[in-house]
Parts: C-alpha cells; sequence; structure tokens
C-alpha cells in the first residue's frame, strides 16, 4: 500500500503527459490513402483491443498465483482488474462499430475476430456476477479463478482467429513477424496512445487493487465489530 | 479546428465514448478509494482496532 501510494501520484503525470503527446499525435496524423480521416478511430480502439486481452492475461495469471500459492494479493489483482477489462473490451467493441460502419458498411458481423471479443465481454461480466453472489472472498476467489483460466482459451481464439476464419477484419498488422505493415506516420501515434492506456490500465489497477484493500480490512472490522464482545477480550 | 469531414460522427463518436468511459474508470477508483477509506475511519473512530479486538479492550 505505501509503494502504491508513492507510485501514483508519478505514474497519473506520465499518463496524463502520454495521452497529450498521443492524442496531439493522431490529430496531426495524415488521412490513410484508403480509409480517410476514419483511420483515427485506430488510435483508440487498438490499444483497446489490445488492453482487454493483456487484461484479461493478468487476470489468468492472477488465477494462477491464487489456486496454486494463495497469494491474497493475487486475489485481490484478479477482482480489481475484471471491471477495467470489461471495460476497454466495451471500448473495443463499440470503437470497432463505429470503425466498421464508414470501412466495411456494417456496424456488426457475426465472424470470428468480433464474435470472440463479444464472448470476452461476457467472460468478464461472469467474472464480475460471480465475484459479488459469493460472500466468502476465498470461495469466490477459487471459483473466479477457475473460470478465469478456462475462459483463456479465448484469448488465442482471439488473436488467430482472423487468420483461422474467413472474416472483414484485417490480419495482424503491426505484430508480425516481418515488419509493421503501417507507415511511421500512423504507427507512431498508434504506439505513442498505446503506451499511454498501457500506463493508464497499470495506474488504474493499482488504484482499484488498493480499493479492494480497503473493502476487504473494513469488511473484516465490521465483522469483528458485530461479534459477541467477549470473543475479542484479551485473555487473563 | 478539425476538419473530419463526413466521418466526424464516426471518429468524434469514438473520442467521445473512449473519453466517457475512461473517464468513468477514473472516477470509480477515485471515489471508491475516498468511500472505503472514510468507512474504514468512522470503524476506526468507534473503537473497532485492526488487531482483532476493540480499543476499549486496551
Amino acid at each position: 500500500m505505501r509503494l502504491s501510494g508513492r507510485v501514483i501520484p508519478v505514474l497519473s503525470v506520465v499518463v496524463a503527459a502520454m495521452f497529450a503527446v498521443g492524442l496531439y499525435l493522431a490529430a496531426n496524423a495524415p488521412p490513410d490513402y484508403q480509409q480517410g480521416e476514419t483511420v483515427r478511430i485506430m488510435f483508440v480502439h487498438v490499444p483497446s483491443a489490445w488492453l482487454a486481452m493483456m487484461c484479461y492475461t493478468i487476470i489468468a495469471i492472477s488465477a494462477i498465483g491464487s489456486l496454486v500459492w494463495r497469494h491474497p494479493l493475487a486475489d485481490v489483482s484478479m477482482k480489481a482488474a475484471a471491471p477495467i477489462g470489461a471495460a476497454f473490451t466495451f471500448l473495443a467493441l463499440v470503437t470497432g462499430s463505429l470503425w466498421g460502419k464508414p470501412t466495411w458498411g456494417t456496424y456488426w458481423q457475426w465472424d470470428g475476430r468480433m464474435t470472440s471479443v463479444l464472448i470476452l465481454f461476457f467472460l468478464y461480466l461472469g467474472l464480475m456476477a460471480l465475484w459479488e453472489a459469493i460472500d466468502d472472498y476465498s470461495r469466490a476467489g477459487r471459483a473466479a479463478a477457475i473460470l478465469a483460466l478456462v475462459g483463456f482459451i479465448n484469448i488465442p481464439i482471439i488473436k488467430f482467429s482472423v487468420d483461422w476464419w474467413s472474416t472483414l477484419h484485417q490480419p495482424a498488422s503491426i505484430s508480425r513477424l516481418d515488419a509493421p505493415a503501417i507507415h511511421s506516420s500512423i504507427l507512431t501515434p498508434l504506439l505513442v496512445m498505446a503506451i499511454a492506456f498501457t500506463l493508464l490500465f497499470f495506474l488504474l489497477h493499482l488504484k482499484a487493487m488498493r480499493v479492494e484493500i480497503l473493502k476487504r480490512r473494513a469488511a473484516r472490522l465490521m465483522m469483528q465489530a458485530t461479534q459477541p464482545q467477549a470473543q475479542f477480550q484479551p485473555a487473563e | 479546428m478539425f476538419d473530419f469531414g463526413k466521418q466526424a460522427v464516426f471518429i468524434l463518436g469514438s473520442y467521445g465514448v473512449t473519453a466517457a468511459v475512461l473517464l468513468g474508470l477514473v472516477v470509480w477508483v477515485v471515489v471508491g478509494e475516498r468511500n472505503q477509506q472514510r468507512l474504514l475511519n468512522e470503524l476506526e473512530a468507534r473503537g473497532i482496532s485492526r488487531r482483532g479486538r476493540t480499543r476499549n479492550d486496551d
């Protein structure tokens, strides 16, 4: 808690600066020769989609920490990350639809990429619902960890869906074995925005973990306050 | 200032939704931390300590 208290103010300033630079570069990037101005949607859509997957990967790693080592912070990390991941997945879906309409002529198509991202969104909602449905933190943590690990199969499906199935969605343009297929005038703002989004995610995750730790501490105290007084009296 | 042509509604819509959701997340964690801290302070003020017994027992 003390370390995160020191990191958060510095990280907040860095995030604000990265967003300022990223938005400036995004606003001044040249229009794409095929897509025109709509290419600017990529600067918020792609980082959101990356974060949606990265956040779930962090949840799955935390789930292993929770199930194997029973580490309480792994539990806290998993629970704190789920709403943030859901928000980024929602953004990936909405901005993708808003990009799809002028580019492909449709807001939505039930293809592999879009459907698997929608499933990811439901997985996040499922995890959040599971945490709320079970009162006992350790039982809820174990159930959520199992669901998180089972759901992790969806992450490689999202990644490779554009290669496995016929789709409107373009294949990978940046994470390729050869050089990225994007001109540097568009790649630079995209990478700056991706760094800004990633740092924001870590900032939000740290803050949400602090909230969860405080919530558990308060719940413990409240439970203690409602227990019979005699239980807390020091031994004679 | 910016002329995004016919596609402006899609571009500004994307950035608007993104800004709203990200700001919402920031407010969620900031307000959440404030509320939990306030609750903890109230409990401590009522004499409920973190060491497993009330302050009055000490």
